[in-house]
């Protein structure tokens, strides 16, 4: 991605969400002018998937790994902060336990799991918001890129990887809640979640977040690490006989990759007020990639737009026809790689190296299945 | 360079560049290579010429370890074993490769393509924060030279002609300074000017570099003036000039006559 597309798109972010900040706390309800609560928190919810969007992208656009599994990481981000904002809740609880939360007073457990020590903690829940689906991905990237899995046979094993994550956490005695997860948070860091002044913050904090995430992202995929995963996506047997191994550098960027969406899973926690297994559903990732394609896929910054339009249009759909939003979105899927396959960005930036000719969906992965 | 194969084996072994023994290869049981031996001197350039599926790129697959094969030592500067590495590790040996079909990085720009082929740290955690140097700018600069290239070194490499992405290819070869270069029917598919370029283009990398090619122009071989081994059904056929080889009656029966 240019650095000058960087550069507007984080100006544009920042700008409208410290607009949005301002229009919300500065004028009374009244007013025309005034953003009401609701469009914060749904805003920051649009900016917590633009992050899980850049993350797709990073490793789809640039590496060229379909990943159909990516909101398993956002998921264990959003779990790592919700078993924060869990304990956080203290005696406030139904049941009043100061140690343990609702669910297991419900399910008579009389001590706290291992796995739950130091979830008392913000600094050490923030750590493990990077740290689990870092190892996670660490694992599994290691193992399918040494046994050169590429192409759908990869996207499968991805898929399976969310789907399996999903059962276990719709598991009561997993210890996350089981299928109804974490809710009735109350504050997060002492701020009630519940305060107009916390949403606004916390819309602020995903919006410095996300941008960071595109400097990051940016900055990665210009340097000449970015240039050998370019090569990779072209032509990965090349770059070997170049004396490149390209399975260290997709594990490099898959666990970037990985990190990243998990910040963005605990960012949205605080923001929905619940994590559950429906998180890890498979449906969720293919969105995520549907987001990348519509925005334009290897540009970073379509990322964002793609996120922020198509959760944009599921809200406004799923509200008049929520039974049709899936017809929708396929319909969108389907027209998209028919009409624009270099996404909105990428066909308003001709110009632009990236990809070479139109990419879509399928193409690559017939390509990548031939190859 | 003087070399000393009369002296017998061992000091032909210790001479030698690259030395296949008795490498088989089956595919579900067709033998793309049958018990190959072949030995290839310091400097040296070699043409490799062979119907199709005389076993040319299977010999090009295991000596740059795309390919094990089920039998046979391939040794390479005397003490390494090539059927044990893959083939990042080979390629950091010095041995560069270009296919038969070009095979470059398309959507980076011509230089891009050279200075990711340049001789330098393989790691990410090189390549994350790498700056081109002053050094790796001259040295892109020389072999755009080399390969007439510098008038096109800012377009993208998907922009170039056949002809053009051929060099390319083997420039990035030469970026990667290699001891031994296997080349896969380099003019292929190019017009007689290109072909004559190319030649030209071979002989001077073969000042510094041995080189086995491999190659199906008879006209392009001939002007080479190289020693010239013909596979025939994944062994060696004959061995010698191109004048040689083309008066040997076996290789007029299966691959110049009929």
């Amino acid at each position: 991605m240019s650095p000058r597309l960087t550069t507007t798109t984080l100006i544009l972010l920042l700008g409208a969400a410290a607009a949005m900040a301002v229009l919300h706390l500065a004028t009374p309800p009244g007013s025309a002018l005034h953003v009401p609560t609701y469009a914060v928190s749904l805003t920051g919810k649009y900016l917590c998937y633009a992050i899980l969007a850049v993350s797709v992208d990073l490793v789809w656009g640039f590496a060229g790994i379909l990943t159909l599994g990516h909101a398993a990481f956002f998921a264990l981000g959003g779990y790592a902060m919700g078993m924060y904002l869990m304990r956080e809740i203290g005696a406030r609880g139904v049941y009043g336990n100061p140690i343990l939360p609702d669910f297991m007073v419900f399910l008579n457990w009389k001590t706290l799991p291992w796995y739950w020590h130091g979830f008392d903690m913000f600094w050490f829940a923030a750590i493990m918001v990077l740290v689990v689906p870092g190892v996670l991905a660490l694992l599994f990237g290691y193992f399918a890129f040494r046994s050169r899995v590429t192409g759908v046979y990869l996207s499968i094993i991805t898929q399976a990887l969310t789907y399996a994550l999903m059962l276990a956490f719709f598991r009561n005695d997993m210890g996350f809640g089981g299928n109804n997860g974490m809710t009735d948070f109350k504050d997060l860091l002492g701020f009630p979640l519940a305060a107009d002044a916390t949403r606004v913050g916390l819309l602020l904090a995903t919006a410095v977040m996300l941008a960071l995430c595109l400097l990051f992202s940016s900055a990665m995929v210009r340097s000449r690490f970015g240039k050998v995963l370019i090569a990779v996506r072209e032509a990965e047997s090349r770059t070997r006989f170049l004396g490149y191994r390209p399975e260290s550098y997709k594990l490099v960027v898959w666990v970037v990759s990985a990190v990243m969406a998990g910040i963005g899973g605990a960012l949205y926690v605080p923001q929905v007020g619940i994590i559950n297994p429906s998180e890890f559903a498979p449906a969720n990732s293919i969105e995520a990639v549907i987001w990348v394609a519509v925005g334009g896929r290897g540009t970073l910054a379509g990322a964002v737009l793609g996120a922020v339009l198509v959760n944009f249009g599921k809200t406004v759909f799923t509200s008049w026809l929520p039974s049709l939003w899936l017809f929708a979105l396929g319909g969108l899927f389907i027209l998209t790689t028919l009409f624009l396959p270099r996404g909105i960005v990428g066909t308003f930036r001709r110009r632009d190296p990236v990809l070479p000719a139109p990419v879509t969906p399928a193409a690559s992965a017939a390509r990548e299945v031939a190859s | 360079m003087t070399t000393s194969t009369q002296s017998g084996a061992i000091g032909a072994i210790s001479e030698t560049l690259l030395y296949l023994d008795g490498v088989t290869v089956s595919f579900d049981g067709f033998r793309a290579l049958n018990s190959l031996s072949l030995v290839l001197e310091p400097g040296e350039m070699r043409a490799v010429i062979g119907p199709n599926g005389a076993g040319k790129t299977t010999m090009m697959d295991v000596i740059t370890g795309k390919t094990r094969p089920d039998e046979g030592k391939v040794v390479y500067a005397a003490d390494t074993d090539l059927t044990r590495l893959d083939e990042p590790a080979i390629a950091a040996l010095g041995i560069g490769r270009k296919f038969q079909k070009p095979t470059v990085f398309e959507p980076h720009s011509v230089r891009d393509n050279l200075l990711l082929a340049l001789h330098n740290d393989r790691r990410p955690k090189f390549t994350l924060f790498a700056r081109e140097t002053a050094a790796e700018r001259r040295r892109i600069d020389e072999i755009l030279a080399t390969i007439r290239l510098t008038e096109q070194q800012h377009r993208l490499a998907g922009a170039l002609s056949h002809g053009q992405k051929q060099w390319l290819e083997i420039g990035m070869l030469l970026a990667q300074e290699p001891r031994l270069l296997l080349v896969d029917e380099p003019v292929a598919g190019m017009t007689d000017a290109e072909t004559a370029q190319t030649a030209e283009l071979l002989r001077e990398i073969n000042r510094t570099r041995s080189v086995v090619v491999v190659e199906h122009d008879m006209d392009f071989v001939r002007a080479l003036g190289v020693k010239v081994t013909v596979l025939h059904e994944g062994s060696v056929l004959s061995e010698g000039t191109i004048d040689r080889v083309s008066a040997d009656p076996k290789v007029i029966d299966v691959y110049l006559g009929r």
